[in-house]
């Protein structure tokens, strides 16, 4: 499958086939390629839904999230992105974006969180939280991570989540780390970032959520690490389970000082 | 979403051992912390269970090497290997190589074992996605080393004969199981995890080695 879509964004650019040269040049050529796609990003679709969902009244409450605290005060959206996943008293736990939009869209409108939480990757209300992520993260853009760690739980889940990068299990003993543990490595010919330091400006947990080119799709950062644990080997983990948030941590406290892309574009 | 309420005893716990105590919680507090979220966070998906997570000694000892970012001792290492390399099951019917074409296309194969995988599809070995193998092939991942001219580099001539042998038995023994041989390598143990069969683990030892393979031209 990735070779047949490695070939044709090859393909799509022209390459010819000069077996050593066209490897160097296939990465190259992906990433101008990428380039070429930034000037229209598909996630502004999804911005501007989000942004619509956010001040849009629904559920049985009838209310919009307009007073929804995402960190920073209610109704405070601009540059909380870049600060969570944080210690919220409310709940009295450590919630990522996409968890805390579920806490909201269940006490301020109503919702029932549970159903949200079960409902598959790009169906139903599941379409809203990745469209409402889209636009929270839209609107810290350029602006560099900055997690708070003083609040206990925040620096216990950091740990945890150290533990979850990586924790070898499955059939194939994969850890995070297998894949994203050094520097300058790929599987086939995408280059993998090394998670177990800071990657850099919109790299690794700075350039989710992220419009996917190959399939069309709009995904989350929750969906990212979903889609991680599966080829990964894992059984699924739970929409805004602790360990996807605590992974979270581990993923944004290392990115301190790095810039947001997101929304990005990817292959 | 309600959480457990042990688990949120068990944080609660932890974290008061952070703010207690001025070298924060404890490795062990921690590390059974984790489980617990572990254990809280994922569930059965297709034909995926929970219960790959429940894994071996290897693993373990070598998650927390990781965790501590030192490496094993020389003599764990070399017990954890001894205990993988007793694991591997040599060819019943002395069979070491199979057909080098079917082995390419294990090699090429990434499918099997996730939770959209089906029971029925062949698993593959995800060669390609951390090694260069046959040249032709340009998308080749770089986690593990090239095995272009294994063989070949190897002075493997006759992979039947008594001077082959050594490079023969290692090559089988380190598909079937790599941690046999390196007690934390990032390769999956092929055979030993069930991961490929007997048959399949001979095709792709045929890639390798046959002096007829693309890879030893």
């Amino acid at each position: 499958m990735r070779i047949t879509r490695t070939l044709s964004l090859i393909a799509v650019i022209g390459l010819t086939s000069i077996a050593v040269w066209a490897q160097k040049s296939a990465v190259q050529s992906i990433e101008e390629y990428r380039l070429m796609l930034q000037d229209g990003n598909p996630a502004d679709l999804f911005e501007a839904k989000g942004e619509g969902l956010w001040k849009q009244k629904r559920g049985p409450k009838n209310a919009s999230l307009e007073q929804c605290d995402l960190g920073k005060g209610p109704g405070v959206f601009k540059g909380a992105f870049v600060e969570l996943p944080r210690f919220f008293a409310d709940t009295n736990r450590v919630q990522d974006l996409e968890s805390r939009l579920l806490t909201c869209m269940e006490t301020i409108q109503g919702l029932n969180a549970a159903d949200i939480a079960k409902t598959p990757f790009g169906k139903g209300e599941q379409n809203n939280m990745t469209a409402l992520a889209t636009w929270i993260a839209a609107e810290s853009k350029d602006r560099k991570f900055n997690l708070s760690q003083s609040h206990p739980q925040e620096k216990v889940f950091y740990e945890v989540g150290k533990r979850l990068f990586f924790q070898r299990g499955g059939p194939h003993d994969f850890s995070c780390a297998s894949c994203h543990g050094q520097d300058s490595t790929r599987i086939r010919l995408q280059d993998l970032p090394n998670l177990t330091k800071n990657p850099g400006d919109g790299v690794g947990f700075a350039a989710w959520p992220a419009y996917r080119v190959s399939n069309g799709q709009m995904w989350g950062m929750q969906q990212r690490l979903n889609d991680c644990y599966r080829q990964q080997r894992f059984p699924y983990p739970g929409f805004g389970s602790d360990a996807t948030i605590a992974l979270g941590v581990y993923l944004g406290v290392n990115s301190k000082g790095s810039a947001s892309i997101a929304p990005a574009i990817k292959r | 979403m309600k959480k457990p309420f042990k688990l949120t005893l068990s944080l609660l716990s932890v974290a008061a051992a952070v703010v207690g105590c001025a070298a924060g919680p404890g490795a062990v507090d921690l590390d059974r912390l984790t489980a617990e979220i572990v254990k809280a966070s994922f569930r059965d998906e297709g034909i995926v269970k929970a219960s790959v997570l429940d894994t071996d000694e290897t693993n373990r000892v070598c998650s927390t090497a990781d965790v501590a970012g030192k490496p094993l001792d020389d003599s764990t290492a070399k017990a954890i290997e001894a205990k993988n390399l007793k694991t591997v099951k040599w060819p019943e019917n002395g069979k070491f190589l199979g057909d080098w074409k079917e082995g390419e296309k294990i090699a090429q194969s990434g499918r099997g074992l996730t939770w959209t995988d089906d029971a029925k599809t062949p698993n593959g070995g995800n060669c390609y996605n951390c090694h260069q193998i046959d040249k032709k092939e340009i998308s080749f991942g770089t986690i593990g080393p090239s095995l272009y001219n294994y063989g070949k580099l190897r002075g493997v001539t006759d992979p039947a004969s008594a001077a082959a042998k050594p490079i023969v038995d290692y090559t089988w023994g380190k598909i079937w199981n790599s941690k046999a041989y390196n007690a934390c390598s990032n390769m999956p143990r092929a055979g030993h995890m069930g991961i490929l069969t007997q048959s399949q683990v001979a095709d792709v030892m045929a890639l390798l080695l046959d002096p007829k393979s693309p890879v030893n031209q």
